[in-house]
């Protein structure tokens, strides 16, 4: 029974999303929209567990003095000044949150995708080596895809972005498409494995 | 003088004008297509030579006769959408132009009745595609399932899982389980949970410490049923460690943050990498292999693929990451399917070529464009 | 000589972040620039989509990305928009990302006010709402279900510039700038391939490779990819628009010329120490 209800559950909803593509008659296209609509109530409803959760772990931490217990507090005091500020004294410009928002949050953020650039400088050197044919194959054409994206690139010879902006859309086209079909058949296999029940291990039982 | 003249004379003009012919040129009405009725779609186009009126008024015939306002809208070219309408009745609509209050000239009539459709036309190519589809996958797993013998290519990432987790437990150093950065609804977190569960038993077993941080609350809570489950299969209930698999945060990057400083705190011998992951991949990764772990990952994020090749020492791609269950579990169901997926995978490649030897023979020789014609519109979808 | 070549070949990371961060600053310091050509390509053809819709369309602009990725995307935002009300369309604003809302406020308010578009009759911006592709399927029958009321609270019924916008058929373009997921995939799977709705977009360079199998087959009309994108876009729209004030990525230009740059030398200092050492390495082993 602990597993006939959630594999049930997934069996109807998945066979009643599937006809909903294909048929727009009623019951089915308004079940389909329901079926839509609750899923957005559950999914805004996750977010109460992930801050329940959040506080819970960081609150065991504090009480237990477990290795790194420092960190804690900083976690728990920006959720709370964040929650705050803004149930308080709302979302709108020029109030607190949107001052923390744009101060801390978006510099914040930014640094951290800003890392990239250091982590892709060093991995490239790394890994981009002409140890055999298809690297150097690869290697060149980094180059001139490299090149080609930014202005410097036109001013060496003024094909460089038209041969680049040709190998983004031919070589490396045909290459995600391969990719994509693949994996959008493993996407149809897995759907159907799941929709059958073949698969439940996703539910935390036996497979 | 000459501004006086024009405030007089321009609604003269336009009236003179009117009186002619109206400034609505055309008005279309059709039932919507596809649709579960009740609704009808209205299209029109005004003359842009005329002086345009200060608003159009759109009007639908009432059963008596007369014409009731539906909407105002602007005076250009347009389209309307009228719902909750009865199916199988027939609507007349017009629109009139509005200059200071006074109606002109109405535009053509247009009728439509709307209707409910059992079938999306435009998707019956995808529909008997899909069908297809499933009855050859259908067919694999039920011949796995009788007991026929399938064989399967090795796949050096998912067989270097077990050493990954021996490793962390002989250097004493926990195992790392980052199951991408999207929900429940994502599929290649659903594959990514059923490694976990195979990661889980393999730790459970070598007794290795399994950290898992999410990105997304209701991740957090499957994950810790899959590596409790496993933990129960295993018989050792006693070791499973709730607080070890967390939620971090939504943020994409102040995730990326917590589990670096998760690496660069706990030092784990083992990273697993598998699920969707997008621009965090890399820092991810290079952070993993600075603390010196194994690092196995796995994702059919095309753009991110070249990111883990070059910073991990083992890569799942695309369809890889959703062989793993079928691989992992040799069961002879999974395994079904995942030949199913083969086959398919040649019925789509024998329709590709088709399609473009046709469209190219089709250039001379005409049957051949209408066999590529008849696959565009058979993998069309609208 | 072997032992510099090995001291290459090992070199600290550290090193190869210092000159990489000398790399973007210095050009940014010393306002480096240089002339940005946009040939015929997928930012020159959303622009020309743009430019085809006939005055008075509602394009919805879907803002999924956070702070982290804005330097790449709120660029494009504000050259987008700017093209936009140029053109006197309406902008439809949303986001499956919760940043995404503040961070649309600020690109409409800051070109809408510069440009004298006006809230609820030249744009609306409806907030954030979860569920991605779910949400994009319900907003193909009734956008209202999906959003009862804009980022304001000010239902959308009472707003003059939805009074004819009742669902995805009524939507003339989508533009997408996305980060991530839920982005362009969901909006072509959904708004284009189910409802037949024109989608363009935006999303970072790591990521542009992935759309262009989209723009092959025409679910997508156009696409800006990472600062190169936006730059070629800022660059379109000052075209014969020289009081058009500079935008944000075209400074940034020079600094990723050099840094790739800096990241090609890198390659080719790997490679001939690789070479040196690896062919020495296989001779001595003869």
């Amino acid at each position: 029974m602990r597993l006939f209800l959630p594999l049930l559950v997934t069996f109807l909803c998945g066979i009643l999303m599937i006809l909903h593509f294909f048929v727009p008659h009623r019951p089915i296209s308004t079940l389909g929209d329901g079926l839509t609509e609750w899923y957005m109530i559950v999914a805004s409803a996750a977010i109460f567990l992930g801050s329940a959760n959040l506080i819970q772990v960081h609150v065991h931490r504090i009480s237990t003095k477990a290795r790194n217990w420092q960190y804690s507090p900083v976690v728990l005091g920006g959720f709370a000044a964040m929650m705050v500020a803004g149930l308080v004294w709302g979302l709108e410009e020029n109030r607190p949150f949107d001052y923390m928002f744009q101060n801390m949050v978006v510099p914040m953020g930014a640094t951290m995708f800003s890392l990239l650039a250091f982590f892709v400088a060093s991995a490239a050197f790394r890994a981009f080596r002409a140890s055999n044919w298809r690297a150097t194959l690869l290697l060149t054409s980094a180059f001139i895809v490299m090149l080609g994206r930014v202005p410097l690139g036109g001013l060496i010879w003024k094909r460089i972005p038209e041969i680049s902006e040709w190998m983004m859309q031919v070589p490396n086209m045909a290459g995600q498409r391969a990719v994509m079909i693949g994996a959008a058949l493993g996407v149809v296999s897995t759907s159907l494995r799941m929709i059958f029940g073949i698969e439940r291990s996703y539910l935390g039982g036996t497979d | 003088m000459k501004a006086a003249l024009h405030i007089f004379l321009i609604p003269l003009l336009c009236a003179a004008a009117a009186a002619e012919c109206s400034f609505v040129l055309t008005t279309d009405a059709e039932d919507m297509p596809d649709d579960d009725g009740g609704r009808i779609r209205l299209e029109w186009t005004v003359d842009p030579t005329v002086e345009p009126p200060d608003s159009l008024v759109l009007e639908r015939a009432a059963p008596d006769g007369t014409w009731e306002a539906l909407a105002s809208v602007a005076p250009i070219d347009g389209r309307y959408s009228d719902d909750g309408l009865e199916n199988g009745r027939t609507y007349t609509y017009r629109l009139v132009p509005y200059s200071l209050g006074v109606p002109g000239e109405p535009g053509p009539e247009a009728e439509a009745v709307p209707e409910v459709k059992w079938l999306h036309s435009g998707r019956i190519g995808m529909l008997v595609i899909t069908v297809v589809l499933s009855v050859i996958i259908l067919g694999y797993i039920e011949a796995g399932k009788r007991g026929k013998n399938l064989y399967v290519r090795r796949i050096a990432g998912l067989n270097a899982v077990e050493d990954a987790v021996g490793r962390a437990t002989e250097m004493g150093r926990p195992v790392l389980y980052i199951p991408g950065i999207m929900d429940m609804d994502d599929i290649q977190t659903i594959a990514s949970m059923v490694i976990l569960g195979r990661v889980a038993r393999k730790a459970a077993e070598y007794g290795a410490s399994l950290l898992v941080p999410t990105c997304r609350s209701v991740v957090m809570s499957v994950s810790q049923e899959v590596v409790k489950e496993a933990y129960l299969q295993t018989g050792r209930p006693d070791a499973f460690r709730r607080e070890n698999i967390t939620y971090l945060t939504d943020d994409q990057f102040g995730y990326a943050a917590g589990v670096d400083g998760l690496m660069v705190r706990q030092r784990p011998a083992a990273i697993f990498l598998l699920g969707t992951f997008y621009a965090e991949s890399l820092i991810l990764a290079e952070t993993g292999k600075s603390v010196g772990a194994i690092q196995i990952a796995g994702t059919a994020m095309v753009s991110q693929i070249p990111f883990f090749i070059a910073a991990c020492d083992y890569t799942l791609i695309g369809e890889e990451l959703y062989a793993a269950s079928a691989y992992l579990s040799r069961e002879p169901k999974l395994l079904g399917s995942l030949k199913g997926q083969d086959a398919a995978k040649l019925m789509i490649m024998v329709i590709l070529v088709l399609g473009v030897l046709g469209a190219s023979i089709g250039q001379w020789w005409e049957p051949a464009g209408r066999v590529a014609e008849f696959l565009r519109n058979l993998t069309h979808v609208e | 000589m072997r032992k510099l070549l090995e001291k290459l070949d090992k070199v600290d990371r550290r090193i190869i972040y210092l000159l990489m961060a000398l790399s973007v600053f210095l050009p940014l310091a010393l306002r480096l620039n240089y002339p940005i050509p946009v040939g015929s390509g997928p930012s020159r053809d959303l622009f020309d989509t743009i430019d085809s819709l006939p005055a008075g369309s509602v394009v919805l602009m879907s803002y999924d990305y956070d702070p982290s990725t804005m330097p790449e995307l709120q660029p494009m935002a504000v050259a987008l928009t700017q093209h936009l009300f140029s053109r006197g369309h309406r902008i439809l604003a949303m986001a499956f990302w919760p940043q995404g809302a503040s961070l649309s406020q600020e690109a409409l308010t800051a070109v809408g006010d510069s440009l004298g578009a006006v809230q609820y009759r030249d744009w609306v911006n409806l907030g954030y709402t979860v569920g991605a592709g779910v949400s994009i399927v319900r907003m193909g029958s009734s956008i209202r279900a999906v959003y009862p009321q804009d980022r304001d609270g000010t239902p959308c019924d009472s707003i003059p510039m939805l009074r004819h916008v009742q669902n995805l058929r009524d939507i003339d373009l989508v533009i997408c700038l996305s980060a991530g997921d839920p982005g362009i995939h969901a909006w072509v799977m959904m708004a284009h391939d189910r409802f037949g709705v024109p989608v363009g977009g935006g999303c970072t360079a790591v990521s542009a490779p992935e759309f262009y199998t989209y723009l092959g087959t025409g679910q997508m009309v156009g696409l800006l990819g990472g600062l190169k994108g936006a730059a070629d876009y800022e660059t379109m729209v000052r075209e014969g628009r020289e009081n058009t004030p500079a935008g944000l990525a075209t400074p940034g230009m020079a600094a990723q010329s050099i840094a790739h740059l800096v990241i090609m030398g890198f390659i080719v200092i790997g490679n001939i120490t690789y070479l040196i050492l690896h062919r020495r390495g296989r001779g001595e082993a003869r």
